[in-house]
This record gives structure tokens, sequence and C-alpha cells, in this order.
């Protein structure tokens, strides 16, 4: 029934001249339409794709081409021969098995802080009527609004002054200390869960902790994947926060550590292009495993949040 | 005098929130309002990171002002990328979600590559768009090139360099397109199809329920992408660092660099405290101008 209807409503605008024949309706002019958007659709779709993902493979492709190739012109898609060799260049240049070290000791720090501190502060938010509640809840929020660069300048001072610059503790401390814009994620998923029951578990007799641990923990796995993703992301790819804290290469991150191959007299575009599809890889990678979280969470975050 | 037990229980409710936000606690007191508050005194002083800080009231603020040219150079880079760069961005990212949204094949795979440039840590993206936009071999001059159109020097000319960023930020419109796909979805089909009955084409459903009906998330992405554009700092740190003749040097970069190259630090929190005055303003701005007109499903 309710597909006849639509079919019977005609998409062109019915021309005056025309009133007789369109009493009947008119199936093949309408399925004709349908097809032509149907192609435009997709060849939009196919050239804009196309557009999109030519960086990615010319990043490749320059990275398997000799130097001498890489710079030629007009250039070639393919390289010829394909030559690994700039991948072994990477890792006798700069000590990238280091920088990917280095880069995974804080980003798996990283993610595990965030979560943590986020989960618990967003559940006495979410759930602890705790004196004055509103009015840290109305901070954190400003928080949320405070452009970095105002304390970037402070907080540097600070672990200057406490020596640590040149390690990793500016990178991974902060993460346990709880992200904002996390907190008030998290704190609207909690929110959601029934409070019967935790109400039926304070009667079993279970702490606070307890019921955060038990209960609200296992029920948010969905908020908390979204969250873990979204902190490795953010850490992998920080670009500022090494850059000011990190002095020696051996402490680099793989963000910064990519920079090396900039900036010199000449430029080594392959095994730079080398390295940047290395650097890439491991989140092309994460997003493949996660892609449902992924688009979900995003989703969750920017519009929910 | 012994407590009731509601005051008891009140207390205890208490004790533990405090104890659970305990790490957000410390981290907002060490990390954003104690440091702001220092900022703001810093912004009155003459401070190289070496010697100590030396009082100079507006000193800073009059300069930036009065005797600084640069300062406005980075500030019309700044605004020059966001009001070319935002509404273009806006604009892809929508038609791109509007495209993603119609019920054809391989749409997974679809999603996929537009959305996975925005995943790309920028120090990749602009050292893979510094070989893109290469004025001898590059891919840029290539193609135009290869159509017949006049090449570039791109990010080593002057007039160039700002538009050269843009089209690369159109690259990474992924991250906005997904937000605008959930708000897409959450568009009732009743709508259209109540629309239909009465005889609206496509483009009048478009612009009478695709565009109100998904307005909160345009509003969304508008805000978020003049407060991002505002920071732009990696892709001309790393691609043209500022210039050609300071023609990329962006708000922020010139902040970097009196913080961290010339250790001004006093200087340098002066022009971050403007920097927030300015985003501060322009948000405000646009809820204004823009808000009242923003439809919202729940209205609460």
């Amino acid at each position: 029934m309710e597909q006849e209807r639509k079919a019977n409503v005609p998409l062109e605008p019915v021309v005056p001249g025309n009133t007789a024949k369109s009493a009947v309706p008119d199936y093949g002019n309408y399925k004709r339409q349908k097809k032509m958007d149907r192609l435009i659709i997709y060849l939009l779709l196919v050239l804009l794709s196309i557009l999109f993902i030519l960086p990615f493979l010319w990043m490749i492709a320059t990275s398997l081409k000799t130097e001498s190739q890489a710079i030629s012109y007009p250039p070639t898609l393919l390289p010829s021969p394909f030559d690994f060799v700039n991948y072994r260049d990477v890792f006798e240049l700069v000590p990238f098995i280091q920088f990917y070290w280095n880069t995974i000791i804080v980003t798996g720090l990283t993610v595990i802080g965030t979560v943590i501190s986020s989960a618990l502060v967003a559940y006495a938010f979410a759930r602890i009527k705790g004196r004055g509640r509103n009015f840290w809840f109305i901070l954190l929020l400003c928080t949320m609004m405070l452009p970095p660069q105002v304390t970037m300048i402070p907080v540097y001072l600070i672990f200057t002054e406490l020596g640590w610059v040149n390690t990793f503790l500016p990178l991974v401390v902060p993460a346990f200390l709880g992200n904002a814009f996390f907190i008030f994620l998290l704190r609207q998923f909690f929110r959601a869960i029934p409070k019967e029951l935790e109400e039926s578990a304070i009667i079993d007799g279970c702490s606070l902790f307890g019921i955060f641990w038990r209960i609200v923990v296992p029920l948010s796995k969905p908020a908390l994947i979204t969250v873990a993703i979204l902190s490795f992301m953010g850490s992998w790819n920080d670009f500022l926060t090494p850059l000011i804290y990190l002095n020696d290469m051996s402490k680099y991150t793989l963000a910064l550590g990519l920079q090396i191959f900039n900036g010199q007299q000449t430029m080594q575009w392959g095994p730079m292009m080398a390295a940047s599809t290395m650097v890439i890889f491991p989140l092309i990678l994460l997003f493949f495993f996660a892609q449902k979280h992924f688009i979900q969470g995003i989703a969750l975050s920017g519009i929910k949040g | 005098m012994s407590l009731s037990p509601v005051t008891r229980l009140r207390r205890s409710k208490t004790l533990a929130f405090y104890l659970f936000i305990s790490p957000w606690l410390i981290g907002f007191i060490a990390l954003a309002a104690g440091p702001m508050i220092y900022s703001f005194y810093m912004s009155f002083t003459e401070w190289q990171i070496m010697g100590g800080a030396e009082w100079v009231g507006l000193e800073n603020y009059e300069r930036m002002f009065f005797h600084d040219p640069l300062f406005w150079t980075t500030l019309w880079n700044t605004f020059f990328y966001t009001f070319f760069g935002v509404p273009l961005g806006l604009a892809f990212g929508y038609l791109l979600a509007v495209l993603l949204n119609q019920k054809v094949k391989f749409m997974g795979v679809f999603r996929t590559i537009f959305y996975l440039p925005s995943i790309v840590p920028a120090v990749a993206s602009s050292l893979l768009w510094l070989l893109i936009f290469q004025p001898e071999f590059g891919l840029a001059n290539a193609l135009l090139d290869g159509f017949g159109l006049p090449t570039s020097r791109w990010l080593l000319s002057e007039s160039m360099v700002k538009p050269a960023l843009i089209i690369m930020s159109l690259w990474g419109v992924g991250g906005g397109m997904i937000i605008y796909l959930a708000g897409l979805q959450g568009v009732p089909p009743s709508l259209y199809e109540a629309a239909e009955i009465d005889g609206a084409g496509k483009w009048s459903k478009f612009w009478h329920i695709t565009i109100p009906m998904t307005s909160h998330v345009i509003f969304f992405n508008l805000i978020m992408g003049v407060i991002g554009s505002f920071q732009v700092f990696t892709q001309a740190y790393v691609m043209s660092g500022g210039g050609p003749n300071y023609a990329s040097l962006f708000y922020v970069l010139y902040l970097y660099q009196n913080a961290f190259e010339f250790f001004n630090m006093g200087y340098a929190s002066a022009l971050a405290w403007i920097l927030f005055v300015i985003i501060l303003i322009f948000t405000l701005l646009q809820f204004k101008l823009f808000g009242k007109k923003v439809y919202y499903e729940y209205d609460d």
C-alpha cells in the first residue's frame, strides 16, 4: 500500500496539456528518473572518492619510488620498479623503532589514564549528589571553552619548574587528571543507566565504588570504547605537546619524528613518505577494526555531547 | 551533639563526591584555573624565560596594537583562512554527507574513504600535501597542466599559500561530515512522505525539510569550525613556516614563536588573551546571528 501511494505521486510537475495522460500514473518515467538520479549519485561518489584517495595513493607510490623517480616530471603514479629501499632508509636515518615505542608508551598510558579518570569523575557528576556539584559542573563546562593557548605557557613553566621537560610526564600525567570533554560525554551516558540497578545494589550493601565498577562500567562499554578510541587518536596525532616538551631525538614520538625529514636542505621525499605511511598505518588498522564504534562515537560525541 | 542520620548520609555523599572528582579537581586547579590566573598576570609583564618577571603594565597590549605590524598580519591571515575556509568546508562536508545518506551500494566503502583523511596526523598530512604542492613535480600542478590550466607556485607564492592551505583543509572535512550524517539520519522520513503528498519536488524538500531539520548540526559545525580555524597551527608550521613573507604566519604560529622560539613569555601571554577574547566574541556573535534560527528537536 505504502509503496503504491508513493509511486502514484508524480515527481515531475504535471504539464498542463498532459492532464489526460497523467491520470494514468507514468511508472516508466518515474523509474527512469530514479535510475538517472542513482547514476548521478554514483558518478559523484566515485569521482570524489578518487580525489580523496589520490593523495594516499600518491604517498604510498612515492614511498616505493627511487629518489630520482619521485621528483621526475611529469609524475607517474606507478613506481617502476617497486623499490622498498626507502622503508629501510627510514630506520637508518632516524631511530624509527624508538619513535614507535615512545608513541606506544605515551599513547597507551594516555588512553588508560583518560578512560579511568574521566569515568570516575563523570560518575560522580552523574550520580553522587554531593554539595556544590552544580557549581563544579558549570566550571567543568567552562574549561571546555578555554583555548589551550591561554594555559599553555604557564603549564609549560610549571612543568619546567618540576623538571619534567624532556620526559614523557607532561604528555601523560594530564591524561590521568581527566578530560573535560570526555567527562561530559560519559556523564550524559551514565545518566541514562536505570537508577533501580544501583538502588538494589545499595540495599545489597555495595559501596559506591563497587556500584561504579561492577554495574556502571560494564554497562557503559560503548561509551568507554568511544573515549578510548578518541583519546588514542588525539595522543597518536598530537604534535604541539611533544614539540614543546621533548628535546632529545631518542624521546621523540612518531608525529614529532616525522618532522625530522622536513626542513633539511634537500628533501628526501621517498623516506619521508615511507615514514608517513608507517605512521598512518596503525590508525587505518584501528579504524578498520573499530569502524562501527568510531563512527558511532564521533556522532555521539558531536551531537549529544 | 550527634548528627541526624540524614545529615550524616549527606556528608558522606559529599565526601564521596569529592573523592571521585579529585583527579579532575587537581587538574582543574593545577592545569586550568591556576595557569589562567598566572597567564593573565604574565600578560602584564616582560618575562624572558631565564630572568624573572618585570611588571610593565599595559605595554604588551600597547605594543601589539600600535607597534607590531606582524600582529595585524597574523590576524588578517587567520581571518582570511577562517572566512573562506570554514564556509567552504561546511558546504563541502554537507554535500558529502547528503551524498552518503543516499541508499546505494558500497556505502561503507565510500564513508570510509571520505572519513580517512580526517584521522591522519596533521604532520603526516602536511608532509603529504607539501609533496602535492611542489611547484616542479607536484601532483597539483601536474593535474592542472594535464587539463591545460595555469599552474601555481602554491606554498611559495604569497597570494596562493593561504588558498593552498584551505584546499588541503577540505581534504579533511570528514570529521564534520560524520556529524552531518548523524543529523541527516535523524530527520524523520514521515516529513518527506508528507511533503511528497503535497507535491514537493526534490529541491523544495531539500530547502524546506533537510536543511532546517539539520540546522542544529550545521550550527554545531560552524561554531567548532570557527574555533578550530582560529587555532590553525601545525599545517603552517610544517609546510610553510609562516612564509613566504609572512603570508601564512597565523596567529597561533606567531604566538608559538614568541613563546618558544623568542622566549617572550609575557608578550605571548598577552597574545593568548587577545585570542581568547576574539574567539569568545565570534562565538557569541554566531549565537546571536544564527542561534535563534536553529531548530532543536528536544527543546528542554
